[in-house]
This record gives structure tokens, C-alpha cells and sequence, in this order.
């Protein structure tokens, strides 16, 4: 009762004209500099604190958050058109999605993404407004031993991700764990593998990585071939999924919605594994996995539908203890702070109209979002039919652009540059960026949790088994890892590898 | 020759009336200080409250350029190299000092490549434990750490943040090597904090006023000389028995070295008007941050706070042997 009273009283804020122009107008930004590549939230955000000062703290909470989420719906567009994931949680929607693109479904992927998007918007932010309390309890019960289990548990099931052979993959994933080593060790300080230079003091940025491996290493494969010099494609093809797609991506959405929340909550790198979750977990237990990596619509559904549930579930600890779970959140507490409210335990019971009014404009946003975006598949796929010699060096401009405005070192757009070549190079061997760019993100995570889970438990490895949630973790991995051996079932997936390669 | 001349009296004329200008008029274009940190961080939301105080006194837009990394010595560098003409300005706190010694190889030194315009804040820091720590106020607490040493863990937030900082301050002290636990910034190193997987940890206020409010950690002193407004009823170090554990995360202003005095005092103005500001003085102490004053927000204080900071915290990084390079 007390929470239909908090939505209730959530509505009333929201549901003014002020209010919802603010949330109008975040996220229509967000779209659009989720479609622009590189851009992101943090940047956009980080650039419009300024302009909150004068605005009430409810109102500018609420344009902030429709930036971070619009900006996930968004992001997927560049991902499946141009195989350009500007966003950690996209760069899974590129595998399947960039696929469906060339085959001319450009327009059920980009639907796909919107209803997954809004599916899991919407229980997500219900989930958020019924169970924020306990769920934030699980976050504070995850300490570094959990972590780790869980990146042991997501390292494992990234070979799902394969679709080439697996000795490359596996090869791939050592070689993104061997990148994300770069930079200084958080505990003595010691610079790895920098070479004295400042810029790599605090690693590589990821998103410089992801850009090149995909976007720009693309872009040099495709002016490789004469024949793509063309429009990507000619085929527009139905804008919406059929009735038989409709029915295969339910289960996915569901699925990717429930990982999604979950690992959402997680402060630190929970919400990455989202995705990535998501997509395995479908490969998994599809029928014909083989079609994953050449375009199945389930693996557009279960990352998009994961990544934009976790988007709203990271709310829940900035709002419900006050710790920000990723550099958008620490901006919006930033945005608090300077509107004299400090973020913290107390918000819930000394703001309750902040607390109810960006859980309800959550999801009036997400409304707006689908009602937005469904008209502009249109358009977006009409920019396919731009000849490639046009589109690409606008997208090359914008890349730069947006690497550039993340912390605004030049050196990041020359580290883009550079994997760009790697990636193409990479590509001509015919192995896959997207193992490698999950051992760079969970490698260093790993690193850092086993390492911190040692020093709490003064050098005792059992620490990892006899902590509840870690065990359960680390058993599923075991379990994982006996499924992957099974001769019989070994056989069949490699079966399955070798189709699709 | 008779041209020459002339051309070279109208240059001089040119020249000396074009410093005189442009120390007049500046600022005749936007005014950029860097903060060497990610947006939305305390170093930052300092920054924007002074920018936003300072554009209005200086009739030109002061604008907020957030360039992270390496504990805020790229930031700190790209002014150190940056033209001395009094556009480019860094707003660095206490890791300005601390950096002198941390990094051995520095591409700027912290103390003669910048002229200073004076100290901008001080952010003064909490002792705090999660909430079941046993020890109850600050005598317990250090009879527990002489009794048990390193088995009580201190989180920090990296080598080089303030809670790493306050950390060595506080071990030094207490004589006793607490087990460090080392955190990618204060966000997660909290959120161990208040699940109890850490013990202890030393950060600003604005990080653990609302905790400590709120109930979720528990607070033994404030690491100032006197005790604060915001917390009347936690004691100072010095009360409960650690003198030397004081420790602000001081911010101070800063220009490129060599730029023109004229331009310097322009910004000192500006810099002092906006430190008596109410919009800026009232948010920052809802932040807890004590503003500088007239004689605190001047070159002459931040140039004397730099060095003898500097000269303090070199023995006791050294003694911990920690750098971060």
C-alpha cells in the first residue's frame, strides 16, 4: 500500500507539464546521442550539469535519467546499421544485429531492439518501485569473493560467444585479458606494461577499444571489398518482425529481462555481464545455435531487452544507499550534490517526491521512448541507402568526435585508430573481437576481486566455498564446464561451431 | 633604415600597449578550468559552484573541463603546458602536493610550473567503520588496533585519494599496520563499507555525511582541528587522543607558470568574490566544505600551503613506501 501510495505520489510529479517536457526532452537527447556513435551518456550528461543548477532537483533527475536510458535505446541503432557498438552492453547487440542488417532486416532488428527495450524498461522499473530495498541488500551481500565467482561464472560462458573455432576464441579471450592488464595495479601502484607513458596510466579505454575493434576495423574491411563500396544494402525489407519472429523473441525478452535486473543492481561491473549473460544463455539452450552469429533475432532480443533492465535497475543503489554503480550514476549524484541534496540511505524517506517521481517518470520515458522510436526505423534504415563512400567518412568524424569527448585526451582517438588496424587484421584471420572484448572487461575485474577477496580473508582460498552465494556461483561454472566437456554434447557443439563458421 | 625604424618604434609601442591590454580587459574570450578528475565527483561539484560564481565577476563564460586520469596528474600537466595567458586553469586539491612525491616521473613539477591564485576550499575528512564495528568511540578503537593490528582492514580508494592519504596518517599514528584494501574510488570502497565486508576506512564529507546520518556506518572523529557544524557530536582526532591525524582535502587554484601578474590578480578577484558568494558558500556547506577566505584565497597562501605541504607529506609516503608510478 505504502508503494502504490509512493507511485501514486511518484505520478503526481511526474504528471505535470514541466515535468514531463524534461522528461521529453531527455529522452529525445538520449536517442539521439545513443544513435550517434561514441557519444554517450556520461559525456552528454557531464556536459549538461551546468544547465540542471536552475532547474528543481526532481526535474533535472528526471531529464538526467531519460538521457541514460534513452541513450540505451538509441545505442543499439548504430550497432546493428553500422556493426558500431558505441556501448559496452552493445557490443552484443552487433553480433546478431549488424547480421539481420545485411541480410536486409534492418527494421525487425531495430523493432526488436525497441520492444525488447521497453519490455524490459517497464518490469525492470517495476521491480525498481516494489523491491528496491531488498534488492539493494543483495548488492551490499555481494562482496569481493561473490565478484569474483561471478567473473569465473561470465569468463566461462563467454565461449558461447564464439562462432569461429574455439581454440581462437579462447585465444581471443587471453588476448583481451592480456590488453586489460595494462595500466597501474590498484594496490602497489606499479605501472604494467605502460612504457612510462601518462595516458595509459589508468588503462585502456574501452570504449576507444570497442570502437576501433568493431566500428573502424569495419569500416577498413568493408573499403577492402570493391563490391561494399555500394550501400550496405539495397534490401530494406519488412520494418517490423513477422508473426513467427514475434513469437521466437518472447522467451528471450523474458530471460534477458529477469539477467538483466539482477546483474543490473551489481555496483562495479554487474551490469556489463548483463548482456553478455543474456546472449549466452540463449545460444545455449537454443535449438539451432548455429544461427546465432548470422543474424537470429533472439540474439538482438535477450541482450537489448538485458541491457536496458539493467539500466534500470542501476538506479537502485544510487537511490537507495547512495552509491553511484557506473560513471552515469556518479554524475547524477554529482547533479544531487549540487542541488544540496546529498545522496544517501535517507533520500527514500527525506525526498520521497525525488524517490517516487524518477521512479515514475521512468516509466512515462520509456512510453515516450517506443512512441519515438518505432516511426524513426524508417529513417534509420534509410541511411543504409547513403552510398558507403559518404557514410563512412561522416562515421569515421563522429567516431572521433565521440571518443574524443570521453575524457577529452586525444590520446584515446589515436588508441581507437590503432584498433582499428588491429581489428581488421584481426578480421582477415577470421577471429572474433567480441571474446576479446569480454576478457578485457572482466580480466582486470577479475583480477581485482581475487585479489581483494584474498587480502579479507588473510590468504584463505576457502573463503571462495564457504561463502553461499560464491559457492552457488562457482558450482554453476563447474557445472558449465562438465556440460562443455561431455563427449556427446562436445561433439554436437562443435558441430554447431563448425556450421556456422 | 628609416623605415626600419619606425616599424620597430610602432612595434614597441604595439607590444607594450598590447600587454597593457590584454591584462585590462581580460578575459576577452571563455575561461576554461580544468579539474583533473571524472564529472560528478567532490573535486568537481567544488569546481562548478566556483566557475558558475566566477563567470558572473568576470563578464566571460568560466567553463568546467573534466580531464581524468592518473590520479589527476594529466590534468594537472596539460595546464603545466598549457599557454600562460590565464585561459587555461587548473582547480586541484591536496594531490597537487602529494603528487610531488607519489609520481617519480612526473612530466611537470607540481610546485614551480604553476602560478597560484589561491586556496579555493577545504573539505575536511571523517574516521569512520562500518556499522557492527565492536569499538565504540575512538579510545576503543585504538585499543583494538593496538590489540589485533592487522586483522582490522582499511578500505581506501586508490593509491594517491584522500582516504589512501588519511590512511597512512592514521597508521602512522596508531603505530599499527592496518591491512589495506585497495578500491577503484570511494563509490565501491563504500559500498564494502556498508555491506561489512571492510572495516574502516578515513574519506571527505562529502562522501559520509549522508551515510553517517542516515545510520548505515559508524563515525569516530573528523580530522580537524575544531569539530564541525555539520557533525557537532563527533569529536576531532586531537580530542580522542591522534593529534597528528589531521588531514583536509584542501583545493587551491592554479595558472600556468608565468602568466602575467595583471592576469593573475584579475583571476585572485574574481577567485575572492566568488569564496564569499552565498550560492557558493551556502552549497558548499550543505557539502561540508569550509570556503577560504580574503586571506586564504590569495597566490602568497596557496604558494606557502603547496610548499609546506609538500615538505609534509613527502617522509610519510616515503615511510609507506607506496608510489604510484
Amino acid at each position: 500500500m505504502e508503494i502504490l501510495g509512493g507511485l501514486g505520489l511518484g505520478l503526481s510529479v511526474v504528471l505535470t507539464p514541466l515535468n514531463l517536457a524534461w522528461c521529453l526532452i531527455g529522452v529525445l537527447l538520449g536517442t539521439l546521442i545513443g544513435v550517434l556513435p561514441g557519444l554517450g551518456p556520461a559525456a552528454t550528461i557531464a556536459m549538461l550539469l551546468p544547465a540542471t543548477f536552475g532547474l528543481p532537483a526532481v526535474s533535472s533527475l528526471i531529464m538526467l535519467a531519460g538521457i541514460y536510458y534513452g541513450a540505451q535505446y538509441g545505442g543499439s541503432t548504430t550497432a546493428i546499421l553500422i556493426n558500431l557498438p558505441g556501448e559496452t552492453s552493445s557490443v552484443v547487440t552487433a553480433l546478431d544485429g549488424y547480421q539481420m542488417a545485411r541480410k536486409g532486416r534492418a527494421g525487425a532488428a531495430l523493432a526488436t531492439a525497441a520492444i525488447s527495450s521497453f519490455v524490459a524498461g517497464t518490469v525492470a522499473t517495476a521491480l525498481v518501485a516494489f523491491l528496491a530495498p531488498p534488492l539493494a541488500n543483495i548488492a551490499l551481500n555481494f562482496g569481493a569473493a561473490e565478484y569474483f565467482a561471478l567473473m569465473v561464472l561470465g569468463l566461462v560462458a563467454s565461449v558461447a560467444l564464439a562462432r569461429g573455432p574455439v581454440l581462437k576464441a579462447v585465444a581471443m579471450v587471453v588476448l583481451g585479458l592480456l590488453l586489460g592488464t595494462i595500466g597501474t595495479d590498484i594496490n602497489s601502484g606499479e605501472q604494467r606494461f605502460t612504457f612510462d607513458i601518462p595516458e595509459l596510466a589508468d588503462g585502456i579505454n574501452f570504449v576507444a577499444l570497442a570502437m576501433g575493434m568493431f566500428g573502424i576495423a569495419e569500416i577498413l574491411t568493408n573499403l577492402d571489398h570493391e563490391a561494399s563500396r555500394k550501400p550496405l544494402t539495397r534490401v530494406i525489407g519488412s520494418l517490423l518482425p513477422n508473426r513467427e519472429e514475434c513469437r521466437r523473441i518472447v522467451g528471450p525478452i523474458l530471460r534477458g529481462t529477469g539477467l538483466g535486473s539482477v546483474l543490473g543492481i551489481l555496483p562495479g561491473g554487474g551490469a556489463v555481464l548483463g548482456a553478455f549473460a543474456a546472449y549466452a544463455v540463449e545460444k545455449k539452450i537454443s535449438k539451432t545455435p548455429q544461427a546465432f552469429g548470422q543474424g537470429a533475432i533472439e540474439g538482438v532480443a535477450a541482450p537489448e531487452s538485458a541491457n536496458n533492465a539493467g539500466a534500470q535497475t542501476s538506479f537502485i543503489p544510487m537511490l537507495t544507499l547512495g552509491i553511484p554503480s557506473n560513471p552515469v550514476m556518479a554524475l547524477m549524484v554529482g547533479a544531487l550534490t549540487i542541488q544540496g541534496i546529498q545522496p544517501g540511505p535517507q533520500v527514500m524517506s527525506e525526498q520521497p517526491e525525488l524517490f517516487w517521481g524518477v521512479i515514475a517518470s521512468m516509466w512515462i520515458g520509456n512510453l515516450m521512448l517506443i512512441v519515438l522510436n518505432l516511426p524513426l526505423i524508417g529513417l534509420w534504415v534509410r541511411l543504409l541507402t547513403i552510398p558507403y563512400r559518404l557514410l563512412y567518412p561522416a562515421i569515421l568524424v563522429f567516431c572521433c568526435v565521440g571518443v574524443l569527448s570521453l575524457n577529452n585526451l586525444t590520446s584515446d582517438v589515436y588508441l581507437m585508430i590503432l584498433f582499428g588496424l588491429v581489428g581488421y587484421v584481426l578480421v582477415r584471420l577470421d577471429c572474433e573481437p567480441a571474446p576479446l572484448l569480454l576478457g578485457f572487461i572482466l580480466g582486470p575485474m577479475m583480477e581485482e576481486y581475487l585479489r581483494r577477496a584474498m587480502i579479507l580473508a588473510r590468504g584463505d582460498m576457502t573463503t571462495f566455498v564457504t561463502r553461499p552465494i560464491s559457492l552457488t556461483l562457482l558450482l554453476l561454472t563447474l557445472a558449465i564446464i562438465l556440460v562443455l566437456t561431455l563427449p556427446r554434447v562436445r561433439a554436437k557443439r562443435e558441430e554447431a561451431f563448425e556450421e556456422a563458421t | 633604415m628609416r623605415h626600419g625604424l619606425v616599424a620597430a618604434v610602432i612595434a614597441t609601442a604595439l607590444l607594450g600597449a598590447g600587454s597593457a591590454a590584454t591584462a585590462q580587459e581580460f578575459p576577452t574570450k571563455p575561461v576554461t578550468i580544468v579539474v583533473p578528475f571524472a564529472a560528478g565527483g567532490p573535486t568537481d561539484t567544488v569546481t562548478r559552484l566556483v566557475a558558475q560564481s566566477m563567470t558572473g565577476t568576470l563578464g566571460q563564460q568560466v567553463i568546467v573541463e573534466n580531464v581524468g586520469g592518473a590520479g589527476g596528474t594529466l590534468g594537472a600537466a596539460r595546464v603545466a603546458k598549457a599557454d600562460p595567458d590565464g585561459y587555461t586553469l587548473l582547480l586541484h586539491h591536496i594531490g597537487q602536493a602529494t603528487s610531488a612525491t607519489l609520481y617519480r616521473k612526473l612530466s611537470y613539477d607540481p610546485a614551480k610550473d604553476f602560478a597560484p591564485i589561491g586556496i579555493v576550499a577545504d573539505v575536511p575528512m571523517t574516521v569512520v567503520a562500518r556499522k557492527d564495528f565492536p569499538a565504540a568511540d575512538m579510545k576503543a578503537l585504538i585499543e583494538q588496533a593496538k590489540a589485533e593490528g592487522d586483522v582490522i582492514t582499511y578500505a581506501n580508494a586508490g593509491i594517491g585519494s584522500a582516504s589512501h592519504l588519511c590512511g597512512m596518517l592514521l597508521m602512522q599514528a596508531l603505530d599499527v599496520p592496518l591491512t589495506t584494501v585497495a578500491y577503484k574510488g570511494t563509490a565501491p570502497a563504500m559500498n564494502d563499507l556498508l555491506g561489512g565486508q571492510v572495516d574502516l576506512m578515513c574519506d571527505q564529507t562529502t562522501n559520509t555525511t549522508s551515510q553517517i546520518k542516515g545510520g548505515t556506518i559508524k563515525v569516530y572523529a573528523v580530522t580537524t582541528p575544531e569539530r564541525l557544524p555539520s557533525l557537532p557530536d563527533v569529536p576531532t582526532t586531537a580530542e580522542s587522543g591522534l593529534p597528528d591525524v589531521q588531514v583536509g582535502v584542501w583545493h587551491g587554484l592554479y595558472a600556468p607558470a608565468g602568466t602575467d601578474a595583471a592576469v593573475v590578480a584579475r583571476l585572485e578577484e574574481a577567485l575572492q568574490a566568488a569564496v564569499i558568494d552565498p550560492n557558493v558558500t551556502q552549497r558548499l556547506a550543505e557539502l561540508g566544505a569550509t570556503p577560504a577566505t580574503a586571506e586564504t584565497a590569495t597566490p602568497a597562501a596557496l604558494e606557502q600551503l603547496v610548499t609546506s605541504e609538500i615538505a609534509r607529506w613527502r617522509p610519510v609516503i616515503e615511510a609507506a613506501g607506496q608510489y604510484a608510478d
